[in-house]
């Protein structure tokens, strides 16, 4: 499902042709355990930039925890994520070993990466407008007047350009929501991660952040991960599926082959079971 | 045996007020040591390093489970046996502080427990640094719900400065004994410094009260 913005990157030919090959995050062998259990088994996953992913799968399959590794919210125990090439949680010593991230390395390369939670997890005691500029100004070293000019750029393409001095509290689930996506966009991370972005959402609500994030597909070429309940919204949003399954990715592929013709057991039943209860 | 003796009590009055700065002052400067003396050690008991947080908890715990009379007793009586000088004013604010700051600590502590846990996940996202979260974005949640209790303790410190005058801090209760000894008369200075204690302290709940309200109509 490629974009115009999407087409005119691809179509211009730069001499950094064959570093494009590259994937922008990369799994390899992760896994995370929480005592006995194992929540990520040896995971393998390349995305390339500007691809669309979305993970589904039943609850418990490790789908958020994808999210929350690649975020740093959580540690792993073993394998390597490499995000635009570089180590996450891991760093090259003097010899060229890895070794565990000091703080330093982590913030320089977590930078990449913006992440949008389920349960919008906005400062509460900050308005709209200070909730987006807050981490420009104190991270990036923006300046008030710049990151005032980026927060409202951003609030206005989510459609809250009314809603600037407006605390959480005063805002639709759906409201928050879109000023939490223009806080992450805020940071311009080179792959944004939705967990489940419209399930804390009554129905009527979901459709207007659904439609953001679907014109922030459209007009910019960033990477996104996605983990999602709405069917609808993977099949026609995502150039890849990633069904999960204990741990690992079980089936993968366009929405076409995965919804309508998937290879695996598993996938069948879960989808069967999705459909049922819509 | 007469009752009350108003000329007395204004005679008196005079000495008793002057004393009374003493009080205040104490209080005032222990208390604002003692707020952030406490936020530092109940930050530093939540680290997770752990050459910081233990220590930081033992400290909290010994200081907490002793007396503040012996705490001021050693640092006036025996400190000074290992060069450790301190007039007797020095002493009882250093050692009303450190008392008090273990029990800002633990209050502290609660409210940065109470702030949920996804706030801290929105700033690891954020990229902000663990000062920048605490300051801007952690404390003014976890500050709001724990200033009633703060204020105890501001009301607190203020009745416990009498235990100075073990230390020969000239506040108003050890003003007030002096005037005893002097006029075989307790009746009246004792009566006034009750008087002092409980004014000032419905004050003081009163001004906290108000913090409170500005503090909640700032959201």
């Amino acid at each position: 499902m490629n974009t115009p913005m999407q087409s005119t990157d691809t179509l211009n030919p730069t001499p950094q042709q064959p570093e494009q090959a590259q994937p922008l995050v990369r799994f390899a062998g992760v896994t995370k355990r929480y005592g006995e259990l194992t929540v990520l088994d040896g995971l393998d996953l390349q995305i390339e930039e500007g691809e669309k992913v979305a993970i589904i799968g039943p609850s418990g399959s490790g789908k958020s925890t994808l999210l929350r590794v690649l975020m740093t919210l959580e540690g792993i125990d073993e394998g390597v994520i490499e995000v635009d090439g570089e180590p996450l949680t891991h760093m090259p010593d003097a010899s060229g070993q890895l070794v565990p991230a000091n703080a330093r390395h982590l913030r320089r390369v977590r930078g990449k990466v913006g992440m949008v939670f389920q349960s919008f997890n906005l400062f509460p005691h900050m308005n709209a407008l200070q909730n987006v500029m807050e981490a420009p100004v104190q991270v990036l070293g923006l300046s008030k007047r710049e990151a005032r000019e980026r927060a409202e750029e951003l609030l206005a393409m989510v459609g809250l350009e009314d809603k600037l001095e407006h605390f959480p509290a005063q805002l639709s689930g759906g409201q928050q929501q879109r000023v939490a996506i223009a806080r992450a966009l805020a940071m311009r991370p080179k792959v944004m991660l939705f967990d489940e972005v419209t399930s804390a959402l009554d129905p009527e609500l979901c459709g207007e952040v659904l439609n953001v994030i679907r014109r922030l597909g459209e007009a910019h070429n960033l990477t996104m991960l996605m983990v999602t309940h709405q069917m609808g919204f993977a099949r026609e949003f995502a150039d890849r599926v990633c069904f999960f399954h204990q741990g690992r990715i079980h089936e993968q592929g366009s929405p076409d082959e995965l919804f309508n013709n998937p290879r695996e057991e598993r996938t069948r039943e879960f989808l069967s079971a999705v459909n049922e209860a819509h | 045996m007469n009752f009350f003796d108003w000329q007395f009590a204004r005679e008196i009055l005079p000495r008793l007020l002057d004393a009374s700065l003493t009080t205040i002052g104490i209080a005032l400067a222990g208390f604002a040591i003692a707020v952030v003396l406490g936020l530092f050690l109940a930050i530093g008991r939540r680290s997770r390093l752990r050459w910081l947080s233990w220590p930081i908890t033992g400290l909290i715990e010994f200081i907490r489970s002793t007396p503040l009379l012996i705490q001021v007793y050693f640092l006036f009586y025996v400190f000074p046996n290992y060069g450790l000088n301190l007039s007797a004013m020095q002493a009882g604010i250093i050692g009303i502080a450190l008392h008090y700051a273990c029990y800002t600590a633990e209050v502290y502590r609660a409210g940065l427990d109470a702030v949920p846990r996804s706030q801290w996940e929105a700033v690891t996202a954020l990229n902000m640094k663990p000062w920048t979260a605490y300051r801007d974005v952690i404390l003014p949640q976890a500050l709001r719900p724990v200033l009633p209790a703060l204020g105890n303790y501001l009301i607190s410190i203020l009745k416990d400065t009498p235990v100075l005058s073990a230390i020969t801090v000239v506040e108003i209760m050890q003003r007030a004994k002096n005037i005893g000894s002097e006029s075989f008369r307790y009746l009246e200075p004792i009566t006034m410094v009750g008087l002092f204690f409980l004014i000032l302290s419905l004050g003081l709940a009163w001004c906290v009260r108000r913090l409170e309200n500005r503090m909640e109509l700032a959201r």
